[in-house]
């Protein structure tokens, strides 16, 4: 059974190979293609899924398969799959939240001349996660890292007529880049160390062992590399600071933006560090995991802060993102490990959904603002929105689903998992006393919380309740089933999700304990949790009323929000709110500080080459060449055309004209020279012979 | 013998005396003179060798007709017979070089040479031998040199006659 | 044997032929050089007889070249100055450097 698991993601492949080499051309064939490779791959994922919740081996040992791919000096390196818990509770999300997203793109993009390389590419992708996911190794996880990146670059330009869109394809691309030169670092000096890259290898202990006693430039080995991977996390999982690129990228159409910058490829970054843990969490001298935290914190409360000072629809979620995103490496930080992917899988389902519903939202004005003949209105303005729920009723619960499940209300998926984490960092704070690295944790997930809550409620009372702000909002209508559905399947999903793992004492605790895999026989030296955590209800208790709190008041703050009227946190905020707006001006720092820099260096460069010293010296080279030639051609002129073929000329014709004068038409002339050519051989005959 | 040896001397300065004026006379006419001294010169060497046929050949040939001839020759073209003007060309000095050195190294040559000297004496009657082989031996150049002299007979008449003006 | 060694015969002859040889070289007058001509021949005629006497006296080979040689003396005599005399007549003159159609 689990040898199926290569055929996973061989089928979205295929369905890419074959819409881009002849079905491009038929738009329903190519989403049939695509749709129903991920139909398979789900299937598929499923019944191995199945097979290790049936083996427990398999859950804590893992299954692999591995065949010789590359020679390497001495040695083969080896390319293979991997089945661990780990790997099927990710195969259980990823699969099935990407085929309801094919499912939702094949009505949101109708109309699109683009539409079946969308499918294309999509399928691509799909194609990374998925080899992402049953990879055995860290070289075939980075193929996969970067054939996403690769996708994210083609999806978020897929509008290239747009200027916005392809620099926002372009900075995602250049952004993650840095985080993908750093991972590939931290995996060179790996395998420099242990000659391995399968994790099943890094994580023995006796290279484990030897990871963290080798220094290299002043600190352990596995801290060195546990870094530069967790700088690959950061660029891929929009952390701060490379968080730059992520609301950009919502230049992408939204299924794009709900897959590939919700749900799977920036909570790629969140795997790999949850593979790598064994590996930060190792070491006696210092290990990386506080540093995981410290960002996760950091980002946790700063995106969600810009969240609430932003007017489009998708870049509130995508700060959402970035913020949801550090919550889940608070967790792996902390050492949490199940908190961590329990988040990380409840968060793919209600921000798919989200984004999904966002999505469904957008159409509906854009067919709105067509009915009326406006089009100058921003479909993506949440204040040209308005008093949606009733126009779309479907869409408003799941919507309505998916927020309560990411503010994190009882009994909603997010609420538990969250919970998770803040417990986990609060449990962590009561041990250790003092106001250290979980109390910081514990305190920005919190607050967080809180901001989250009031930019969600800010949401919802912006798009859907009151009144209409614009014509095109008043002629909005409930999208088709293709889209609809898939909402309310992910909708169901918020609801339920965090029932697979509640804490104890809860009846069917501990769910995702079966899909802890082979972090068990690592973590225990390493510390890591592994059981899940009780259930505290202080901390339920604290941050269910911060979120209540906040999306009451985000709700009533702007339910009743006017056309004109301003926006009301802007009024008392003031310039606080500006800097929010503004992203706390990063993304200008980075621009005068790196880009203009990289820029002028590169004029740097170019002068170097154009003006300063390459084309002088062609020049100069040509010059030569040319002195050379005429030179060359001088002597050609001179010596080879004059002396060599005028000259021989000249020779002949001189000495002809002289030997003529010796046919003097005189016979006697003729007759001494006879005589004397007697003479001179009567006289040699006479010399010589006699 | 040393008579025999005086009677070649002075045959000997005759011959060579007149080739020597047909080289020096300005005088065309003395020079067909000296011509004929010096081949009347050959006749005694001729006889002194033994062959006096030959002579007489030479005598009545060369002397009686080829000298005559020349003498005509002469006196058809008259403006020629009193000219006084130096009769050597431009280059006779040069001939002279050429013909002295031509001479020393010759008899150099010759005087070297062993030439093979037979014991025997000449037959008695070389005119019997000459008759047999004219007709004999040497039948075919004897036959060839008389459509030699037939051809020279018409070529000159032909080429001396007077062209018609027509 | 004669008391006149061949040897002074061929220097006889020899001396007639460079004087002969003269004459041909450095006389103006076409009829000049026809004489020096004479003289060449005079000249080949001496050798042949001498060397007939001194050295094959049993065979008459020598004196039949002798004999040709002034039979065809005589032929070309004559045709030379017939020429002579055609040429005196077309150029009123016989001196060779005024026969000079086949300079260069």
């Amino acid at each position: 059974m689990f040898s199926l698991v290569y055929l996973i993601p061989i089928f979205p492949i295929l369905a890419f190979a074959v819409i881009v080499l002849g079905a491009n051309k038929n738009n329903k064939l190519s989403a049939y293609l695509a749709i129903g490779s991920m139909v398979i791959s789900t299937v598929l994922s499923w019944l191995v899924i199945l097979a290790t919740l049936a083996d427990h081996h398999i859950q804590v040992e893992g299954w692999s398969l591995s065949f010789p791919w590359m020679p390497t000096g001495t040695e083969i390196f080896n390319m293979g799959f991997a089945v661990d818990g780990f790997t099927a509770a990710m195969l259980f999300m990823v699969p099935f939240v990407c085929l309801l997203i094919f499912i939702y793109s094949a009505e949101y993009m109708e109309g699109d001349p683009r539409y079946a390389r969308f499918f294309a590419y999509v399928s691509l992708f799909a194609f990374g996660m998925l080899t992402l996911v049953v990879a055995e190794n860290l070289l075939l996880l980075f193929i996969a890292w970067e054939i996403m990146g690769l996708c994210s670059y083609l999806l978020i330009g897929f509008w290239y007529e747009r200027e916005s869109a392809k620099k926002a394809a372009l900075k995602a691309f250049l952004t993650t880049r840095i985080g993908d030169v750093l991972l590939f670092s931290g995996m060179l000096i790996l395998y420099a160390q242990t000659q391995t890259l399968t994790f099943r290898g890094i994580f023995e202990p006796a290279v484990l062992e030897h990871l963290s006693n080798t220094m290299m430039w002043g600190m352990p080995v596995s801290v060195l590399v546990s870094l530069l991977v967790f700088g690959g996390a950061v660029g891929k999982s929009a952390q701060f600071p490379l968080h730059v690129w992520l609301p950009d990228a919502m230049e992408g159409p939204t299924p794009v933006s709900a897959m590939i910058h919700a749900a799977t490829m920036v909570s790629a970054g969140v795997y790999l560090v949850a593979r790598m843990l064994p590996l930060f969490a190792v070491s006696e001298i210092a290990n990386a995991l506080p540093w995981v935290a410290i960002i996760g914190a950091i980002t946790a409360f700063f995106g969600a802060t810009i969240g609430i000072a932003q007017n489009d629809i998708k870049r509130v979620l995508a700060y959402s993102t970035i913020s949801q995103l550090g919550y889940m490496m608070i967790g792996l930080g902390l050492g949490g490990f199940l908190a961590g992917i329990f988040h990380l899988l409840m968060h793919a389902f209600f921000k798919a959904l989200l984004f999904l519903g966002s999505g469904s939202v957008i159409h509906a004005v854009e067919h709105g603002a067509h009915h009326v003949n406006d089009h100058h209105t921003d479909p993506q303005d949440m204040m040209n929105m308005g008093g949606l729920a009733n126009k779309m009723r479907k869409s408003y619960y799941a919507y309505l689903c998916g927020t309560l499940a990411l503010v994190g209300i009882f009994p909603f998926a997010g609420f538990w998992s969250k919970d998770e984490i803040l417990a986990e960092a609060w449990l962590q704070w009561q041990e250790s006393g003092g106001l250290g690295l979980p109390f910081w944790a514990w305190l920005a997930g919190t607050l967080g919380a809180f901001v989250t809550a009031l930019y969600m409620g800010r949401q919802i009372g912006l798009v859907f309740l009151g009144q209409p702000r614009t014509e095109a909002a008043a002629h909005a209508h409930e999208p088709g089933n293709r889209m609809t559905i898939p909402l309310l399947v992910l909708a169901v999903f918020a609801v339920i999700g965090g029932f697979f793992n509640l804490p104890e004492p809860f009846p069917a605790s501990g769910g995702i304990h079966y899909f802890a895999g082979e972090i068990h026989e690592f973590s225990e030296a390493a510390g890591l949790h592994l059981e899940a955590v009780p259930f505290t209800l202080s901390v339920a208790l604290i941050s269910t009323i911060f979120a209540l709190g906040g999306l009451a008041l985000g709700i009533v703050l702007y339910k009743d929000l006017k056309a004109e009227q301003p926006d009301p946190l802007e009024q008392r905020l003031g310039s606080l709110f500006t800097l929010l707006k503004n992203k706390y001006y990063i993304d200008e720092f980075y621009h005068q500080n790196v880009v203009m820099v990289v820029v002028d260096l590169a004029t740097l460069c170019a002068k170097f080459d154009y003006d300063w010293v390459i084309n002088p010296i062609v020049d100069l080279v040509g010059l030569i060449g040319k002195g050379l030639a005429n030179i060359s051609g001088k002597f050609d002129q001179v010596v080879v055309d004059g002396i060599g073929v005028l000259g021989t000329g000249k020779i002949f014709s001189w000495s002809g004209k002289q030997l003529r004068l010796t046919q003097t038409g005189q016979g006697q002339n003729y007759v001494l020279v006879l005589s004397l050519t007697t003479l001179a051989l009567v006289a040699v005959y006479l010399i010589f012979l006699l | 013998m040393v008579v025999e040896q005086i009677i070649f001397i002075i045959i000997s300065i005759i011959t060579l005396g007149g080739g020597f004026g047909v080289a020096v006379t300005r005088n065309l006419y003395y020079a067909a003179l000296y011509l004929i001294m010096a081949l009347a010169g050959m006749a005694g060497f001729f006889v002194l060798l033994g062959a006096g046929f030959l002579a007489a050949v030479q005598v009545v040939i060369y002397i009686g007709a080829i000298a005559v001839l020349i003498l005509f020759t002469i006196m058809l073209s008259r403006r020629l017979m009193t000219a006084t003007e130096p009769q050597a060309n431009a280059q006779w000095w040069l001939g002279g070089i050429v013909a002295t050195l031509l001479f020393v190294v010759l008899v150099a040559v010759v005087t070297r040479v062993d030439w093979p000297i037979a014991e025997a004496e000449p037959a008695a009657d070389t005119i019997v031998q000459l008759g047999v082989s004219f007709l004999g031996s040497y039948l075919i150049p004897f036959e060839v040199v008389s459509i030699l002299l037939l051809v020279a007979l018409v070529g000159g008449v032909i080429l001396a006659r007077e062209v018609d003006k027509e | 044997m004669s008391s006149v060694p061949l040897s002074w015969w061929l220097v006889v002859a020899t001396g007639l032929f460079c004087l002969g040889l003269y004459v041909v070289l450095s006389r103006k007058s076409a009829i000049a050089i026809l004489m020096g001509l004479e003289l060449l021949l005079n000249a080949v005629n001496i050798n042949l007889v001498a060397f007939w006497r001194y050295s094959t006296p049993q065979e008459i080979g020598g004196q039949i070249f002798a004999i040709f040689v002034i039979v065809i003396a005589a032929a070309e005599a004559a045709v030379a100055l017939a020429i002579i005399i055609a040429a005196y007549r077309q150029r009123q003159t016989i001196e060779v450097e005024d026969f000079d159609t086949m300079q260069y």
